[in-house]
């Protein structure tokens, strides 16, 4: 045993000692590097370490948790006591329980989570990819004047979950990333000013440095969506076929999990309660989602509660066929866990995605783009205005008008408005796009119809 | 000695000449400015849900970041563990962002003494024992569900904390303070028929545990939050399109703060990426809009003694009669740019990198009865709650979504309206304002603002006011 999962082993023995009937510990240890050049000069640089430990304990059936950043013997004293004095004030619920014996384990595969060569790069290096990264997107063309910067990130942690039950489990995490926010910056009378000026971003994120897309293919992407936002306009208020690209497509997705997940269902504060089985979206919706993706960004061989990872299919062509569980929610549903616990330092366990997807179609993005004659691409939301109780759905959008099958020009200022049931109801056509820039992710979608607001 | 630097002196054994040294390890590769932040937070929470308390936590964090300031560049390095060798360790990395000869940093550290105190709290609601704190929850959920048989879900958060922070810059100045935080929120959904809605309500403060007790009750939140469900279950699709919009008193401030207050960062404007970059001096709202960002109310959410890097908050006139005065300041744009410092460099944690940030930002008063406004309009939209905002610093585009609004027609507000987002550009937005009303309210004191993936507590306000065209995102 390494030092860390000694630590999570004597909290759980000192909590159960101490009097609680149950008791589970996270400690996680990780450190990151991260560097922003702006306009050729190092603006950010910062490298550190962290780790904390989070304790739930039970009382029978009342819970409670606490967390520290103190590692010291008298740190640890203080965890367990304070965790034990709520416990004692909170409520017995029947539901409050570790997971049942069944459920618990470490998915066996190596799933690819954690690569050496992230550990091995040196400052200047990583530095050096973000410095050529805006560079690049700078050489793209005169119009792009300013930037808010390139930026490398790398982090490498591990995770340790100890339970009283005799589960212990570990493993190891990286990711680095590379992204770029290039400026556009209009020019007017051959004068360029900060009116109308525009900014878009792309990035790539690996677990691997290997895996990780080059600096071209990353600048080139970031200063194309920059530019063509250059000129943009409002439209008219109207009602048209709307296609979300996988930015706009995988935060829909992200809406949707909101509305299937568990807690939500059991407190009956979801669009969905009651629809197990039914139809709530087009044949042409498959939805997965899957803990156990080598080298996912939501994998990893267990989950915030110690259940073994799994796969669940969550809409089979449209029919909604699982919600997403933890095993409290389960057990108020009267169902057996997904496998979905998320867990912080604090707090109960809550719930959410592991790699949640939307499995890609026959279309190419070009061929969904041909076949509206006249619509809205969008490229971003921006704003908040999504209501899972209702499935009422209201963001600010911007994209491309799309006219006789081509991007026409771009568009800004305006919403795009429906129900997440009838959007999902309404997709038309599935993209052959699928790619994982983070655990949630979706291929372009076209969807009917929906409410633009404009002028 | 100040009290906080005490304490950190007494719990971690961090004298005066171990300052000294970090911060000369700090400037070791010839930084021009380095400065510690400590902190250390104690937090307790509680959530209550189907009228069962479900979970409680208490927690503990404590660490020193350590940042170096060259010309535009940051250097930053943190530690979560206050030992001498640690936090030395982490100056040294942050001092790598310079590579020259070591400076010398001032020599002597002078306390800064305020002799003001916005929150002068005698006992922390974290040093109250968490059995006095369940009552207000459950005490919310008896008043929300006892406010009509439609309600069938409840859920209640408690939180506070607080936080002793100990501020040494390389130019001698230490400052620091000892900033408590509570708030109560409530969600409730109700059900009639096949129809479900939500509402929500919370609020508090820089406050002890008897703001709650005395000033706003659980009760309070509980039955405004009711109240806004009971409400939703009668309204309309909202509408699609511009038109007049009338935003009620207080939280629909947060419309100033993202269409105006975040283009004002001094940092986006520095490096002239924000719409608002370059209009100093020009009118960019009608004259009845004057904007402020203040760091000095007492006991509100987002009031600070201090800002993050130890200047102290003040009064910001960011918008006067129309005329955009100023931008929020923190010390690298202030360094580099010549501004005074205003008190606005804020950081979520000692892990984070301080950024110019809002603290309370809202309109001054006007002179309109707020009865005359709404009277004005013939078609339109009244808004009074909204929930989350956004904001595309570059090109200027805002976003806010209304939780509670109603059609205003022929002068009059008629029917409830679902959820919509509203849409506009912030240097334009105020041009069309052409009624301010008198009813300057301040939120309850709720509000959270995200930027870089740094969250502060933050506060807004606004009187009623009508903005002759926005762009309503409604569906009907």
């Amino acid at each position: 045993m390494n030092d860390l999962q000694q630590l999570a082993s004597d909290v759980v023995k000192t909590a159960t000692k101490s009097g609680a009937t149950a008791a589970d510990c996270v400690v996680r240890e990780g450190s990151e590097f991260s560097t922003t050049v702006r306009c050729n000069e190092i603006e950010q640089l910062k490298e550190s370490g962290a780790k904390g430990i989070g304790l739930r304990v039970f009382l029978g059936h009342r819970t409670a948790s606490s967390y520290t950043s103190d590692f010291s013997p008298k740190g640890i004293e203080r965890l367990v006591s304070s965790a034990l004095a709520a416990a004692r004030v909170t409520s017995e619920d029947p539901c409050a329980g570790l997971p049942e014996a069944e459920h618990v384990g470490s998915h066996p595969d190596e799933l690819g989570l954690y690569h050496d060569d992230v550990s091995r790069l040196e400052p200047s290096f990583m530095i050096d990819l973000a410095r050529k990264t805006e560079q690049i997107a700078f050489d793209c063309d005169p119009r792009i004047r300013n930037s808010e910067g390139g930026t490398f990130d790398s982090y490498r942690g591990r995770k340790i979950l100890a339970t009283s039950q005799g589960f212990f489990g570990e493993y190891r995490h990286s990711t680095c990333s590379l992204s770029v926010a290039p400026i556009a910056v209009p020019e007017t009378d051959g004068k360029a000013g900060t009116l109308g000026m525009q900014r878009d971003y792309w990035y790539s994120l690996s677990r691997s440095f290997a895996g990780l897309e080059t600096p071209e293919q990353v600048a080139r992407k970031a200063a194309e969506r920059t530019l063509r936002k250059l000129g943009a306009r409002k439209i008219s208020t109207c009602r048209i076929p709307i296609i979300l690209d996988q930015l706009t497509a995988g935060s829909l997705l992200q809406n949707l999990f909101e509305a299937i997940n568990g807690d939500a269902i059991y407190r009956g504060a979801s669009f969905l309660v009651g629809k197990l089985g039914e139809k709530v979206a087009s044949e042409h919706v498959t939805i997965v989602d899957d803990g156990t993706m080598p080298g996912g960004f939501g994998s990893s061989p267990f989950d915030g509660e110690g259940v073994r990872s799994g796969r669940t299919v969550v809409m089979d062509r449209g029919v909604l066929t699982s919600y997403m569980l933890n095993c409290y929610a389960a057990r108020k549903l009267g169902m057996k866990t997904t496998g979905n616990a998320s867990r912080g330092m604090a707090g109960n366990p809550g719930i959410g995605p592991t790699n949640f997807f939307l499995q890609p179609g026959p279309h190419s993005p070009d061929e969904i783009i041909r076949s509206v004659k006249n619509g809205f691409y969008v490229t971003d939301f921006i704003g908040f205005g999504v209501n899972a109780v209702t499935g009422d759905f209201s963001r600010g959008a911007s994209g491309m008008w799309i006219e006789n099958g081509e991007l026409a020009y771009p568009v800004e200022e305006v919403t795009v408005a429906g129900n997440l049931l009838e959007m999902f109801h309404g997709i038309a056509m599935v993209g052959t796009d699928l790619e994982f820039r983070g655990s949630v992710a979706s291929p372009t979608l076209k969807i009917s119809e929906m409410t633009v607001a404009g002028n | 000695m100040q009290r906080e630097r005490k304490f950190f002196e007494e719990k971690y054994g961090i004298t005066e000449a171990d300052l000294e040294k970090y911060l000369g390890a700090a400037l070791s590769a010839g930084g021009e400015y380095a400065d510690l932040y400590f902190e250390y937070q104690e937090s307790t929470s509680i959530s209550l849900d189907e009228s069962l308390v479900k979970g409680a936590t208490q927690g503990v964090s404590a660490g020193c970041g350590v940042r170096v300031l060259s010309g535009e560049r940051t250097g930053y390095a943190y530690t979560d563990d206050l030992s001498s060798d640690k936090i030395l360790k982490a100056a040294q990395v942050a001092a790598h962002i310079s590579n020259g000869p070591a400076r010398v940093s001032t020599v002597g550290l002078s306390e800064l003494q305020l002799s003001r105190s916005l929150y002068p709290v005698v006992t922390a609601p974290t040093d109250i024992e968490i059995a006095a704190k369940l009552d207000l929850v459950l005490r919310a959920d008896k008043a929300a569900r006892a406010h009509d048989n439609r309600i069938t879900q409840v859920r209640v958060g408690y939180a506070d904390e607080v936080r002793h922070v100990l501020t040494v810059a390389s130019d001698g100045g230490v400052t620091s303070d000892y900033q408590p935080l509570a708030r109560i929120s409530v969600f409730c959904l109700a059900q009639e028929g096949k129809m479900t809605q939500r509402g929500f309500s919370g609020g508090g403060g820089r406050v002890e545990l008897k703001f709650f007790l005395e000033d706003k009750t659980p009760e309070y939140f509980a039955e405004e939050a009711a109240r806004q469900a009971i409400v939703q279950l009668s309204a309309v699709d909202a509408p699609a399109g511009e038109m007049e919009v009338v935003l009620g008193p207080g939280w629909p401030g947060i419309l100033l703060h993202e269409a105006i207050g975040h283009g004002l960062e001094a940092d986006f404007n520095r490096k002239k990426t924000s719409a608002f970059s370059g209009l100093i001096g020009q009118k960019v709202a009608s004259e009845l809009c004057t904007v402020v960002d203040d760091g000095t109310l007492p006991s509100r959410r987002g009031s600070l003694n201090v800002d993050d890097e130890g200047t102290p908050t003040s009064q910001t006139v960011l918008i006067e009669k129309g005329v955009l005065r100023g931008y929020l300041q923190d010390k690298l744009s202030g360094r580099l740019t010549g501004a005074s410092l205003t008190g606005n460099g804020r950081r979520e944690s000692y892990a984070d990198i301080p950024m110019p940030r809002m603290t309370n930002t809202f309109m001054l008063a006007g002179e309109s009865e707020p009865e005359d406004i709404i009277r004005s309009v013939r078609r339109g939209l009244y808004a009074v709650q909204f929930g989350g905002g956004q904001v595309d610093i570059t090109n200027g585009k805002f976003v806010f979504s209304a939780s509670e609004a109603y059609l205003i027609e022929d002068g009059k507000v008629t029917r409830p309206v679902r959820n919509a987002t509203l849409i506009g550009s912030g240097p334009e937005v105020l041009k069309h304002v052409s009624m301010v009303g008198h009813d300057l309210a301040l939120d309850e004191g709720i509000g959270t603002c995200g930027k870089n993936g740094q969250t502060i507590p933050v506060g807004v306000g606004i009187p009623t006011i009508k903005i002759d065209r926005l762009t309503v995102g409604g569906t009907g």
